[in-house]
């Protein structure tokens, strides 16, 4: 009934022949799904700014500080944006962050593999979990909140156990030393632009420790990672036809099999994206720590939807944005760093977590309406 | 050459003990609209489906411009023309005109892994063809779900023909329509008959198959009462024929009865 009176409204408010009625630009932001986290973040990066503008939260160090901790979660967020647009959640990112670090650290420091084939291990065994996902949650037509939490389980059981098995404890450490030399491994654990650092420290224009050197080293690979699969995602979802088909299987399975879309297909991918991604996650973590701890990656999978969820990607699928959810993580990262440069008690972060997706769906639930049924 | 562009001879479906449809024939000349009529539960659905290539037929044969054809997937009936739109539309309400348009039939530019889908090319085909029914997209990257029930539909269809569609199979076009965008949607079911299109509009509201048809196919209980040419039958008979007719006589009977007993 609401549906109802709505449209008569809305064709009351435009005067005249709807044929004629102007679109505002409001009305296309409106349309965007990432419009809810742009202004969120727009509102975060003003609130730190008067209440943390001169603590050093916003100096190169902090910046980059801040910055590697949304991309992190970026990474992770995009692949679980796209998952949902495609319809799907996969609960076991998380957990198959602990598994992947396992998959570099045993193999590398246990059986003296070469850290790169390592990596690459852990990145066919992500592909393998992730096809796995896929296919049961296509074949069997269970929810995939079932299936993938069922692989929460199992994957953060085995971490466990199989470390525990072969080392004896929870923890692989001593990854440090087989970084240098290594052909693969730079990709995760290098900062790049260091000369600009460096030249900015000689300027003095950044902090510099006692030796001189500058505080800040360079961008971490983390947030390379997370600019490059944005503008991926992105690019994907706009302007390609696999694109289309990641829209079509969330916003309508049946339909989108009838006119020839392989729904099953696109589907098996995206829980492969979701994987990969959180391999990723764990390649840069493990070796920007230089250990594997079999609880790496906790809660993560519930973090990369919330971002994904404030970002505008709607619950049951077919509609969101990469960036959206890019700047979702932005929103997180930010939010749980810069509570540290505040005077609040950091035990808040997760009521406010919790608070901001609360809010993000009831406005993207809004938006939803606005964008369905404005006749 | 013979003059029928399609014909379905004899089509038998069977789902275990349950005769769905028994001998059913329809052929259907180019540029012509037959209306399917039948009650819930007459096999309307069952036959689309046989058409549309889901179902194989148990037996009888589908011929198609004089070759016999043997439908193996849904995707043998829209490669060689048969094109099919289902009560559900096959349209995602939150995705663009255009993203729906060509919804898996995307048409891509560029090369090898850096091709992209044309989205330039697919707005102006997409307005172009919505304009010729005379519906103007203001803007073809508005989502689907901003349009009005007969707009839909019109797409819908408007997508089939586009993807070469010979003959149109129609299911329930009309049913979930009011009385404007019903006329709205027949309307364009005759100009693409007219185009040389064979269509098949599969209802069971007589009022809005009567106008528009040129033969009448008559289902109840899984078998064809017959196939009628318009000149032949009024639409009176027509609506006794499905068994809702008869039913609706015996039950003024009923009525009046009760009522004389009650005045008495």
């Amino acid at each position: 009934m609401s549906v109802k009176s709505e449209s008569i409204q809305s064709k009351k408010d435009s005067g005249q022949d709807e044929r004629l009625k102007k679109i505002s630009p409001l009305r296309v932001l409106l349309n965007r799904p990432e419009l809810g986290a742009l202004g969120g973040s727009i509102l975060v990066f003003i609130f730190f700014g008067i209440v943390a503008g001169d603590t050093g939260m916003f100096s190169a160090y902090g910046t980059l500080n801040f910055l590697d901790v949304s991309a992190n979660l970026g990474i992770i967020a995009i692949a679980a944006a796209m998952l949902m647009i495609g319809g799907e959640f996969d609960l076991s990112i998380g957990s198959m962050i602990g598994f992947a670090g396992i998959c570099i650290a045993i193999p590398a420091i246990y059986w003296g593999w070469p850290l790169w084939t390592s990596i690459i291990f852990a990145f066919t065994m992500a592909v393998l979990i992730g096809y796995f996902n896929g296919i049961m949650v296509v074949k069997t037509g269970l929810p995939s909140f079932i299936v993938t939490l069922a692989m929460l389980f199992i994957l953060r059981g085995a971490t466990l156990a199989i470390t525990r098995l072969i080392t004896g404890r929870t923890q692989v450490p001593g990854l440090r030393v087989l970084i240098e030399d290594d052909p693969i491994a730079w990709l995760f654990a290098t900062d790049t632009f260091q000369w600009l650092f460096t030249w900015l420290g000689s300027m003095k224009l950044i902090a510099l420790r006692t030796d001189g050197s500058p505080l800040a080293t360079g961008i971490p690979p983390s947030v390379i990672w997370f600019i490059a699969l944005t503008l991926f995602a992105t690019w994907i979802l706009m302007k390609t036809r696999y694109g289309n088909w990641i829209f079509a299987s969330g916003g309508d399975k049946v339909g989108a099999t009838n006119v020839g879309v392989p729904v099953g297909r696109v589907k098996i991918s995206l829980f492969i994206g979701t994987a990969v991604a959180s391999t990723i996650f764990a390649c840069i973590q493990v070796l920007d720590a230089g250990s594997a701890d079999t609880m790496r990656g906790t809660l993560k999978e519930l973090e990369a939807i919330a971002a994904a969820v404030v970002g505008g990607c709607l619950l049951t699928g077919g509609y969101g944005s990469a960036i959206g959810a890019a700047l979702g993580a932005i929103i997180f990262g930010t939010v749980s760093m810069g509570i540290f440069y505040t005077d609040v008690d950091t035990d808040w972060f997760k009521v406010f977590l919790g608070a901001m997706m609360l809010i993000a769906v009831v406005f993207n639930n809004y938006i939803r309406k606005k964008v369905t049924e404005t006749k | 050459m013979s003059e029928y562009l399609v014909q379905f001879n004899n089509i038998s479906k069977f789902f275990g003990k349950v005769i769905a449809l028994k001998d059913v024939t329809m052929k259907l000349k180019k540029g012509e609209i037959m209306c399917l009529l039948g009650d819930n539960g007459a096999g309307k659905s069952t036959l689309i489906k046989t058409l549309a290539g889901v179902h194989k037929p148990d037996e009888g044969e589908i011929i198609f411009e004089d070759q016999k054809i043997v439908f193996d997937s849904p995707r043998d009936a829209l490669d060689i023309g048969i094109g099919t739109v289902y009560q559900d539309l096959a349209l995602v309400s939150l995705m663009s005109v255009t993203r729906n348009f060509f919804m898996g039939r995307e048409p891509q530019k560029g090369l090898l892994f850096f091709k992209t889908f044309d989205i330039e090319k697919a707005n102006t085909i997409a307005a172009e063809r919505m304009g010729q029914i005379g519906i103007d997209v203001r803007d073809p990257s508005q989502a689907v779900g901003t349009m009005s029930g007969g707009e839909r539909q019109c797409l819908a269809i408007s997508r089939a023909i586009y993807f070469g569609a010979k003959v149109l199979v129609l299911d329930e076009p009309t049913s979930a329509l009011g009385v404007h965008q019903a006329s709205m949607v027949l309307k364009y079911i005759v100009k693409a008959a007219s185009q040389g299109l064979a269509v098949i509009l599969i209802t069971h509201n007589v009022h809005h198959a009567y106008p528009v048809g040129n033969s009448f196919t008559v289902l109840n209980r899984g078998k064809s009462m017959g196939t009628f040419q318009k000149k032949d039958i009024s639409r009176e008979k027509l609506l006794s024929m499905m068994a809702g007719g008869e039913e609706l006589d015996k039950l003024e009977v009923e009525l009046k009865e009760m009522d004389r007993i009650e005045n008495n």
